[in-house]
């Protein structure tokens, strides 16, 4: 029993407050706009230039001058504002932002993060990850548990090139809820049917408890 | 005062071997596709411009704009953040060919050194790749405890940018997010050559929505229902055009 990623993007949308203003990652993290909880309005922000978008036209509507940072075509929405990559980042810098979501490699229970590169192979590519991670207010990962072939991705340190140092306080994976807090996991929720010592060996580093740990249940999508 | 430039091949007639040129856009959303097509066409033509250098945020996509600029070998290095697409194949073969060299540089640092550049601000500091290989030899200072890498400024021989409206004093409006970084780099290239699809005469745009000022434009070429590379790309389309 594991949530998949329309799940996990649905339970990071339930710790977004009314009115915040979120910059979601490009790709499985966009998925978190969908799933606002009735009465909270949260404004996005896209760090190409676009400030409270609305979702995906329908095919053949696109207007390509809309796009968002993964270059998907967004709407317009009462409100919406326009502004150059320089106050973009302003924005994302100078602290303005609430909550950044972002997909991730690895994390380390210091709060180091991983998701830019996975070595000299291939064409680096960092986009804003390395600047997102130092400006919002709460940096949160939305990730699968482990790795493709089973090999723990939240870790006591990370083996790839950092995206950032110290930076992220929580973690939506696919079994749990895991805030970082004083350089520890500290796990809040996990998938019911799975033991402690089972997401334990799943984790590459010593999970704390503080408090009970409540149970991750997350509607069918 | 008139900065009106009579058509595409005189908009570029400038960029010489070796110069750098800031090229507006953020993947195919202000995207100068004209401009860039004339410079490719004067390049098959006579040769020149090569060498370039070249910033922009991405690396091109598909086979026209940026990337065609590549794949017909006006570019010897990059300066971007995500040499990534979904069509990237040209700027991989070609940085894997090591025809072309890659400067990385995060996004937000990328706008910020291009801002500073048109500002007149030599370096400034930012918590961004602390503790990562991108601040690796780079100055690094704590402020009110926190630390923060010195990041310098760049500036560029030309800028090419689509902006939506333009007088013929060069005073600029863009359209939705096709602004991105165009109004940094026409503030930090010696010379901005700005395609617009209206060219309007002064007073028709309200001071009020002018998003960049004429003094940071030095050319303004008028086209029309400009080109979407995300079009282009869809259509499969080539610069130039490969036989059917």
């Amino acid at each position: 029993m594991r949530l998949t990623p329309t799940q996990m993007a649905w339970r990071a949308a339930q710790d977004i407050e009314d009115g915040a203003y979120v910059n979601l990652g490009i790709g499985q993290p966009e998925m978190v706009a969908r799933f606002q909880p009735p009465g909270r309005q949260a404004i996005f922000h896209t760090e190409n230039g676009i400030l409270g978008f609305g979702e995906a036209p329908e095919p053949g509507a696109e207007d390509w001058d809309l796009i968002n940072a993964g270059k998907k075509a967004v709407t317009l929405k009462p409100g919406t504002a326009f502004f150059h990559h320089a106050d973009s980042f302003a924005m994302v810098r100078g602290g303005h932002l609430d909550v950044a979501i972002l997909g991730a490699y690895e994390v380390a229970e210091n709060g180091d993060l991983a998701n830019w590169s996975t070595g000299p192979k291939g064409v680096p590519a960092v986009g804003g990850a390395m600047d997102l991670v130092h400006g919002a207010k709460r940096v949160a990962v939305m990730m699968d548990h482990v790795t493709k072939d089973g090999k723990p991705k939240l870790l006591s340190r990370c083996s790839l090139p950092l995206t950032g140092v110290g930076c992220v306080t929580r973690v939506y994976s696919s079994l749990a809820v895991v805030d970082i807090e004083g350089g520890h996991f500290v796990l809040r929720e996990k998938v019911p049917g799975l033991s402690f010592d089972e997401l334990q060996a799943m984790t590459g580093a010593p999970l704390h408890t503080d408090g009970p740990v409540a149970d991750l249940i997350a509607p069918e999508l | 005062m008139d900065k009106t430039l009579p058509d595409l091949a005189t908009a570029v007639a400038g960029i010489e071997d070796g110069m750098s040129v800031m090229i507006g856009g953020f993947g195919g959303s202000g995207a100068p596709i004209e401009l860039i097509h004339a410079l490719i066409d004067r390049f098959l033509a006579t040769g020149h411009p090569k060498n370039l250098t070249v910033i922009n945020n991405n690396a091109g996509n598909g086979h026209v704009g940026l990337a065609a600029l590549i794949e017909q070998g006006l570019v010897a290095k990059l300066i971007c953040s995500f040499p990534r697409s979904s069509d990237p194949v040209v700027f991989t073969e070609a940085y894997k060919a090591g025809s072309v060299a890659l400067e990385l540089v995060p996004q937000g640092t990328l706008a910020e050194r291009i801002r500073a550049g048109g500002a007149g601000i030599p370096a400034f500091y930012t918590p961004t790749s602390y503790g990562t290989l991108l601040a690796e030899g780079k100055p690094v200072e704590e402020f009110d405890g926190r630390f923060y890498v010195q990041e310098r400024w760049l500036k560029a021989d030309y800028a090419l940018v689509k902006a939506h409206r333009g007088d013929t004093l060069g005073n600029l409006t863009y359209r939705m997010a096709a602004r991105n970084f165009g109004p940094l780099m026409c503030m930090a290239a010696a010379r901005a050559i700005v395609q617009v699809s209206e060219l309007v005469q002064p007073g028709a745009i309200d001071p009020e929505a002018v998003i960049t000022p004429g003094i940071f434009v030095q050319g303004v070429v008028e086209v029309p229902d400009p080109a979407q590379e995300e079009a282009l790309n869809r259509a499969n389309a080539h610069h130039p055009e490969v036989p059917a």
